[in-house]
């Protein structure tokens, strides 16, 4: 499993996503309120790319007449058929059994671990002062 | 140490080896609100201005229903210049017609002046939408093919738009809604059928219009997901209507085409009009045959919506009833209910179906060689 540098942290604030192609992969990397979460860009139901949807929560419920809506701003949500995922796990709420997007975790790793390796850095100039956005696959 | 690393949006491809379809539901829109102006009358543009238009649906403001996205569309068919999706053709070659291999795109417009209370506001409008249609779409892109599109309420003037554009080879079908203020095999819409069977013009009903009933037979729904079923159920009515009221016996060359609205539901509306036309045929005498031979005579069905049972098999069981020949393929771009084409079908389908299924059908139905 390769580690992949995609961007220096301070290029990538709350609220932000990031589109890339590692290895001919489409690959996104949100950042929600400080967390980082990889998904492969590409809806496993007709091939959009999914993470261009918006982020929404989730509307369960109990009972009709009882709607608890949570998870907010980490449910993804297809731009074509509205397929929702859940971005930490790739997890589909429509039909779970049969369908998952990959999911890649992404952290951040500071700069003097990054030049270190063993990671791949793209087009971004690496400094050891910097903390560094960091997806694996 | 560098690896490949680009913009997923430039990650499409624009070089395809994609074998060529036909696109029967395509939406054209305009990309703002006076884009027809050029193609009305100043006493029109006028009326426009100062008492907007009426439709049969009362306390009406937008549709019925809120959509699933924003202009029921996909939420990358934004066109990069702006204005609605679907507005712009250089987008829409480029997100749909030049990836995909669209041979043949059939262009239905909506929200155009069918279903308006003033009959001539309806058909000044509905002429304006074919002139601009011509204009903007078929005259830039020889792939594209129009739909005449006329005042549905009015059969008189709608035939005589269908006859000013007859033999026009930028238009390929005639297009009706499926909600009407009446169910489509009454007699005030037969001129439309005439001077469609005189064109040699299929005629299209495309799920949605505003007839003032409710979508469903049993009322008003609460949800848009409803409405979203409703289309099978009103396209049932409509396509019962035309047997019944003895449409296809009258103009026996017309071809009628099934827009949006699935086709699972076939077999079993045939089965039940079959049996129960044995037992009261004598109502509607004029019925010479069993329904079902009518309406695999003389119906044409588009994909999308397509069902898509859990078993395959099934399937295919409704469309070896239906016929592989009357099948259309269509995605509905740019609406969020798109079908991809390459994802659509599932696999165990042999190579002739295939070719019919997603080309051959539909140009020997609208006659492009």
């Amino acid at each position: 499993m390769a580690r992949h540098v995609i961007a220096p942290v301070d290029e990538m604030p709350p609220g932000t996503r990031k589109f890339l192609e590692i290895d001919g992969r489409p690959i996104a990397v949100f950042n929600i309120k400080g967390e980082y979460f990889g998904l492969m860009n590409r809806c496993p139901h007709q091939g959009a790319a999914l993470c261009e949807g918006p982020l929404i929560g989730l509307a369960q419920s109990k009972d009709p007449g009882e709607i608890e809506y949570t998870k907010l701003g980490e449910i993804i949500r297809c731009p074509w058929h509205g397929w929702e995922f859940d971005i930490r796990t790739g997890q589909s709420y429509c039909d779970p059994r049969r369908f998952r997007v990959k999911a890649y975790p992404a952290h951040v790793e500071p700069g003097a671990s990054v030049v270190k390796g063993p990671y791949v850095a793209e087009t971004i100039p690496v400094k050891v002062e910097s903390d560094y956005v960091v997806v694996e696959l | 140490m560098n690896i490949q690393f680009r913009e997923s949006q430039e990650a499409a491809s624009p070089l395809t080896t994609k074998t060529a379809i036909a696109d029967c539901d395509i939406h054209p829109a305009r990309a703002t609100r006076t884009e027809l102006y050029p193609y009305l009358a100043k006493r029109w543009q006028h009326h426009l201005e100062v008492y907007g238009v009426h439709a049969y649906q009362g306390m009406m403001e937008g549709p019925p229903y809120p959509k699933a996205q924003p202009n029921a569309s996909r939420r990358d068919a934004y066109p990069p210049e702006g204005g609605p999706q679907g507005s712009s053709l250089s987008f829409m070659q480029q997100q749909l017609l030049d990836p995909n291999n669209v041979q043949l795109g059939v262009l239905n417009p909506l929200n155009t002046g069918q279903g308006i209370r003033n009959h001539e506001l309806s058909a000044a409008l509905c002429s304006a939408i074919n002139d601009w249609q011509i204009d903007k779409w078929t005259s830039k892109d020889k792939r594209l093919k129009a739909s005449i599109v006329v005042g549905n309420e009015d059969g008189l003037s709608a035939a005589a738009e269908i006859r000013e554009r007859a033999g026009d080879k930028n238009f390929v079908q005639v297009l009706l809604l499926s909600r009407n203020v009446e169910p489509l095999g009454q007699r005030r819409y037969w001129p439309i059928y005439q001077a469609a069977e005189e064109a040699g013009l299929p005629v299209g009903v495309h799920a949605f219009g505003f007839g003032g009933n409710p979508i469903t037979p049993s009322g008003w729904p609460s949800y848009y997901i409803e409405e979203m079923v409703g289309h099978s159920q009103c396209q049932q009515s409509a396509l019962a209507s035309l047997v019944l009221e003895g449409v296809f016996e009258r103009f026996p060359k017309l071809k009628m085409v099934m827009i949006e609205a699935g086709f699972g539901w076939a077999p079993s509306l045939a089965w039940r009009l079959d049996k129960t036309w044995q037992r009261l045929r004598s109502e509607v005498p004029h019925v010479k045959r069993p329904p079902s031979e009518y309406i695999r005579e003389q119906v044409w069905w588009t994909t999308q919506p397509m069902e898509d049972p859990e078993r395959r098999e099934d399937l295919f069981d409704v469309i070896k009833w239906i016929g592989w020949d009357r099948l259309l393929f269509a995605t509905d771009y740019p609406h969020w209910d798109y079908d991809e084409p390459s994802r659509v079908l599932p696999a165990g389908v042999s190579e002739a179906n295939r070719e019919a299924f997603y080309l051959g059908n539909a140009k020997k139905l609208y006659g492009i060689s």
